[in-house]
């Protein structure tokens, strides 16, 4: 079973990276929001998931702190972006 | 259980399956709102999946119910955030694929 847990932690690392590329390199700054609000959403599973494979399942404290301050941080970014934006 | 640790492989696998997917189609739909149709439908079912093999491991404790709420707030806010990053966007002007390429011509039939 831990195997299948490592082999997720690895394929959701993989997801966080191309989600990471996204955003680095993208036409709009709205992409790039994107891009960031996946990478925070797999992160809040990949905790999930390193807590489940080290045998620490307090690790679930961290993924709820982590997915409330992804909303709020997402929504404030949006607020002040959505009628200011930058042209590229 | 022998079973329930296949049960909870194959959930989490097919959640990694969708969201690899998602990550995919991040970089291969042409246009910012499909975009954000691909990388939303496959963050909730995701999520959706993961969580929920992850639960089948926990012995119906203090964390199953604290991945229920980790599972109840994802589904809440995944979809809010798609919501007002696509009226963020549309506020902030950006067309869609169809909006760009057919030019909106002045002569109209009716009017």
């Amino acid at each position: 079973m831990s195997l299948v847990l490592a082999a997720v932690c690895i394929a959701i690392m993989v997801v966080m990276a191309l989600a990471l590329a996204r955003s680095f390199s993208s036409p709009t700054v709205y992409d790039r929001i994107l891009g960031i609000n996946m990478f925070g959403t797999k992160t809040v599973l990949f905790i999930a998931v390193v807590g489940f494979l080290m045998g620490r399942p307090d690790f679930l404290d961290i993924a709820i702190v982590y997915a409330l301050i992804n909303f709020i941080g997402m929504v404030a970014v949006l607020r002040f972006f959505e009628y200011t934006a930058p042209v590229e | 259980m022998f079973i329930l640790d296949i049960v909870s492989s194959a959930l989490l696998i097919a959640g990694v399956f969708f969201g690899l997917t998602g990550a995919v189609g991040l970089f291969k739909f042409p246009d910012f709102f499909t975009r954000i149709h691909a990388a939303s439908v496959t963050d909730s079912v995701a999520a959706i999946l993961i969580i929920g093999g992850l639960l089948l491991q926990t012995s119906f404790d203090l964390n199953t119910a604290k991945l229920l709420f980790i599972l109840a707030f994802l589904l809440i806010t995944s979809p809010t955030a798609s919501h007002a990053l696509a009226k963020s966007a549309r506020h902030g002007g950006l067309l869609c694929l169809a909006e760009t390429t057919n030019k909106p011509t002045d002569e109209r039939p009716h009017d």
